[in-house]
């Protein structure tokens, strides 16, 4: 294999850190040393009955002991299942897989939503010069990874219901706050990501966003996870490309979100 | 101990083949598995010119398998031929082009342009249950399957397997008609139309409606429909439908099937292929199989 590494992963720690959001830590030595952030790794199920991987964000990485973090939410019977296993257990893995952020060395802000945040905490990392983060969450009680975020940048929240920061989503706190940036890079659900979208256009200013879509196989070949892109896309040249391969990031001006 | 088989004349190092649709033109899938150890290659659908595909979410997951509508999107012709072919021509492995259509004219012209090209077997898709038209209106009705079969196989400079469709009555009808029409091999299955319903949203899982079930969940509609062709017709059949395992794909052999094709496994194990491949031979040594040949329609 050149680029990829699939095999038994150990957990090194398994903790729910918010309602339904889990973080494992996995010793994968491959990955860990590989990955960029932004890029994700398929999870396989034990259960075999549930047959296609999951694909699961890159939430950080230590590139010293191989170990790499993800931070899921459990959404279903295979995110389920992966939540139940302790440390010593094992998750057969893949990865690292897609095409991560390409970091600028500009004022940066980075925009999570949801479960997009965790894939901006390597990203914030490994990013120089100054930083907004603007977190987005449905409400205060399900905040999660803040405090490990304000390590790196100044860290906005916006909940759904303003039990915490500002009430509203993560654009109406850009514009409340004011803040303004050379790049951005966003991650979370599509009604964010299309916001993102215009609000860059809007401003002139570049940004990369992290796109989702279920997936089959994971690196390319099934074609299940495309988005439509502005141009031919160079696998099957129909304006579609892969979000597994080509993706999951992507300039904002290169896909249409509909 | 001799693993190769011959489909239409043309000898396969082993029994093992790829479904259509499930390993691209298999680049994606050379970072994992030696294509060189495959008996063939069986490319992605490829039509005239470029398709789009269907909206998304193209898949589903459901017990035991998965349900697609990925609408055959690909290229199309000119660029399979450009980069596609000659990726699989580096291979020690038999090239076989899947082909698909709207109009028996769309089939028609593919098969033409292929004619002076290195490919060693023609697969013809007139069982996709993901397009509106062509794909599987050609695959339903026995007439149909032959006329379609005798027009192509006029184009036809490689001999040509039909793919059939489980969505039929009668699969050993089906079968019949393709090898009146000249077909020099079968394929099946196919998926089974299904559908999956997202109760949370109360709406289709897929954008399409429906989709072809594949997996583990429909191997025994699957041997049973190749046992039923394979008494059906004298031509080989290829044999496919949730194959996993060797053992798996024995049992396709042991129904009938002179080759067998591993699908929707290479989506959750990349290198299904070889470890089909090596478990045959497992099991011959284990059982002093001397030909595989042996093996084929051996269960009456």
């Amino acid at each position: 294999m050149a680029d990829k590494w699939k095999g038994s992963a150990e957990i090194i720690e398994q903790k729910q850190i918010a309602e339904d959001i889990y973080s494992i830590w996995l010793q994968a030595d491959f990955i860990a040393k590989t990955a960029v952030p932004g890029q994700f790794v398929s999870v396989y199920c034990k259960e075999g009955s549930r047959l296609l991987p999951r694909p699961i964000s890159i939430c950080e990485t230590d590139r010293e002991r191989g170990r790499l973090r993800m931070v899921y939410r459990v959404v279903g019977k295979g995110t389920e299942e992966f939540s139940a296993y302790l440390s010593g257990d094992t998750l057969e893995i893949m990865g690292p897989l897609g095409n991560g952020y390409t970091l600028k060395e500009k004022k940066t802000c980075l925009i999570g939503g949801g479960i997009g945040i965790p894939p901006l905490l390597e990203l914030a990392k490994r990013l120089q010069g100054k930083k907004e983060i603007v977190l987005g969450y449905r409400s205060g009680k399900e905040m999660f990874l803040k405090e490990e975020f304000e390590r790196y940048g100044t860290v906005w929240v916006a909940t759904e219901d303003g039990s915490a920061g500002i009430k509203g989503n993560v654009l109406d706190a850009v514009q409340k706050e004011q803040l303004e940036a050379e790049v951005i890079y966003a991650c979370g659900p599509t009604p964010m990501l299309r916001a993102v979208q215009s609000y860059a256009k809007e401003q002139g200013i570049e940004a990369q966003i992290s796109l989702e879509e279920r997936m089959a196989c994971g690196i390319g070949a099934c074609l299940a996870c495309v988005c439509q892109s502005k141009e031919r896309d160079e696998h099957t040249h129909v304006h579609k490309k892969r979000i597994c391969k080509e993706g999951p990031v992507f300039y904002a001006e290169e896909v249409d979100l509909g | 101990m001799n693993t190769k088989v011959r489909i239409a004349g043309v000898e396969l190092k082993n029994p093992v083949m790829t479904a259509s649709g499930t390993f691209g033109s298999g680049a994606e899938y050379s970072e994992f598995v030696d294509l060189n150890r495959l008996g063939a290659v069986v490319t992605k659908g490829v039509s005239n010119v470029p398709w789009a595909g269907n909206p998304t979410p193209r898949i589903a997951e459901t017990y035991g398998g998965m349900l697609n509508a990925i609408g055959l999107q690909n290229p199309g012709i000119d660029v399979f031929i450009k980069r596609d072919l000659p990726f699989l021509k580096q291979y020690d492995t038999k090239v076989v082009v899947n082909v698909c259509g709207k109009t028996t004219e769309d089939y028609c012209e593919v098969v033409e342009r292929l004619s002076e090209e290195e490919v060693d077997l023609l697969e013809i898709n007139i069982s996709c249950p993901n397009v509106k038209e062509g794909g599987i209106a050609f695959g339903q009705d026995a007439r149909a399957v032959e006329a379609i079969t005798k027009e192509i196989k006029r184009y036809a400079k490689q001999p040509v397997i039909m793919k059939l469709s489980p969505n039929v009555t009668s699969i050993s009808d089906m079968a019949k008609a393709a090898q009146a029409g000249g077909a020099d091999a079968l394929s099946l299955i196919n998926t089974l139309t299904g559908m999956k319903i997202d109760i949370e949203k109360r709406t289709f899982a897929l954008a399409n409606k429906t989709g072809g079930l594949s997996g583990p969940a429909v191997k025994p509609i699957a041997v049973r429909m190749v046992y039923e062709a394979a008494n059906a017709v004298t031509i080989p059949i290829i044999g496919m439908g949730g194959i996993v395992t060797a053992e798996d794909a024995i049992e396709f052999i042991m129904a009938g099937a002179a080759a067998v094709s591993v699908g929707t496994a290479n989506f959750f194990h990349p290198t299904a292929t070889v470890e089909v491949a090596d478990g045959i031979e497992q099991y011959m040594r284990r059982h002093g199989v001397e030909e595989v040949g042996e093996l084929i329609g051996c269960v009456k």
